[in-house]
């Protein structure tokens, strides 16, 4: 009795150790300073692209490649979101069988708010995205959730990008140290390789932007999640932030997460932060 | 030391009796070992949260193989699916602290 | 359920653009589903532009045309205010039409 108490003392005292070296190492060089990182961010795709305009890098491969461009402007004319997004206001104005709508679940109704998604929700100490908030919202009110990477979920975000359309990313980081290590996280799987091709999401939309994978042209990390959702013609339809990633992670041959896993959220986090006041631009089309 | 006493014993049967049923059961084993190496592996680098698409496709693979009783295409299979795991557990264990130097300063 | 067709059609000069857009899932017949059945073809057969009764564009497609397919065209002969009538029939029967004002 005696022994096994004073062994449990003795790994006590360790574990405590072992907590003051951590918490000595923590800041220092590794400090996480996001402002600092996303104006970095925004100088590399500046500098490295002065004839882009600040505000077209939500364009996504429109703004790197002429010809895609003038393709797509004709395409803009017609867009083929339009279907997707008739759909997404319909769904929107719908009300549940308990006759609320989603309008009761966001601030003004949820229209033109898309620009402040992701936020990080002090109460449940977790980084919320608008995919999540819409599911949650079906769920307070006894409906089931729908499918992240499906079209019932990308019609409505589509919906509520396009009421948000312009508007500056707003992204806020509160001064909580979960918050802030949910943006580390964040940062952490955008750069991390992964799957058998040995590829992070920077290997293409940091360092090769504008440069061609097969028929495709990259587009730039800036930005890239301002157009969403997107109608993908190689998709032959629409996808949410939730499939880009899980697409993204299986062309680089590493089993991707859920949708709308802990590290997609903040991945979310992380890349809408540092596009903050690029407009919204969603829905948008996509080759 | 194992393996050889397995050896062993496969050709003492054979010469006692001309019947591949105890080569086959030592095939088995072999493919057995394989694949439960191969399991923990892949097992390993999901804590890691970087499994590889290629590396569950061979064990699917290793599995169905196996299935039908073609042992030598399972543990080929196995073995691969192994050596794909230990590259994605590798790969995890360095990126750790390397996508550091990938990121935008 | 709203129509599975757009239009707009632009009167400029003497010819008039026509651009639509139609909602079809256009199944060639050679795609499986999750569940590896394969799903069976359903396509528009026959696509019809009628402009003063007159047909200024057909079309006589086959399963090979993408899903919500679109179509740019122009024609010559028709004024500002004009109602073009537009209208498919799929392979399985289904039809639908709708009519667009020149502008």
């Amino acid at each position: 009795m005696r022994a096994r108490f004073a062994i449990s003392l003795a790994s006590a005292v360790l574990l405590l150790g072992a907590f003051a070296v951590i918490v000595r190492a923590a800041p220092g060089a590794d400090a996480v300073d996001p402002a600092a990182d996303a104006k970095a961010f925004r100088d590399y795709f500046v500098k490295r692209f002065p004839n882009v305009k600040l505000e077209d890098f939500v364009n996504g491969p429109y703004s790197m490649n002429e010809d895609m461009r003038r393709q797509w402007q004709e395409k803009e004319e017609f867009p083929p979101y339009e279907f997707a997004l008739e759909a997404g206001k319909e769904m929107f104005s719908k009300p549940f069988k308990n006759g609320k709508t989603y309008a009761d679940c966001f601030e003004n109704g949820g229209i033109g708010i898309r620009q402040n998604y992701p936020y990080f929700d002090a109460k449940e100490g977790e980084v919320i995205t608008l995919e999540l908030a819409l599911n949650r919202c079906r769920e307070a009110n006894g409906e089931a959730p729908l499918s992240y990477v499906k079209d019932d979920m990308a019609s409505l975000t589509a919906y509520m990008a396009f009421t948000s359309r312009g508007k500056p990313f707003d992204i806020k980081i509160p001064n909580d140290p979960r918050a802030l290590a949910a943006y580390e996280n964040g940062k952490r799987y955008f750069y991390t390789r992964r799957g058998q091709l040995n590829f992070s999401c920077a290997s293409c939309h940091v360092q090769s932007p504008g440069e061609r994978l097969r028929a495709e042209t990259l587009a730039p990390a800036l930005g890239i999640l301002n157009a969403m959702p997107i109608y993908r013609s190689e998709w032959a339809g629409m996808g949410t932030i939730s499939r880009r990633f899980v697409t993204c992670n299986s062309q680089t041959r590493a089993v991707p997460e859920e949708p709308q896993s802990e590290d997609y959220r903040d991945l979310e986090y992380f890349l809408s932060y540092v596009s903050n006041g690029l407009p919204v631009a969603g829905p948008g089309a996509r080759p | 030391m194992m393996r050889a006493a397995i050896k062993g014993a496969m050709l003492a049967a054979c010469l006692l009796i001309a019947v591949a049923v105890p080569a086959r059961a030592a095939l088995e084993a072999d493919f057995k070992a394989a694949y439960a190496a191969a399991e923990a592996a892949e097992k390993e680098a999901g804590a890691l949260r970087n499994q590889w698409i290629t590396a569950e496709a061979q064990l699917k693979a290793a599995k169905q193989a196996a299935d039908k009783g073609d042992f030598d295409t399972a543990t080929a299979s196995a073995r691969e699916a192994e050596a794909l795991a230990k590259a994605s557990i590798f790969q995890a264990t360095s990126e750790k602290e390397r996508w550091k130097d990938a990121e935008i300063h | 359920m709203a129509s599975t067709i757009r239009v707009r059609a632009t009167a400029n000069g003497e010819t008039t653009e026509v651009q639509a857009l139609i909602q079809h899932p256009m199944d060639s017949g050679f795609v499986k589903d999750a569940q590896g059945q394969l799903i069976p073809a359903h396509f528009i057969q026959r696509l019809t532009f009628e402009h003063n009764g007159k047909s200024v564009f057909v079309a006589n497609w086959g399963p090979a045309v993408s899903k919500d397919p679109y179509i740019k065209f122009a024609f010559k002969g028709a004024n500002k205010g004009d109602e073009l009538k537009i209208s498919w029939v799929d392979n399985k029967g289904a039809s639908d039409s709708t009519t667009a004002k020149i502008q």
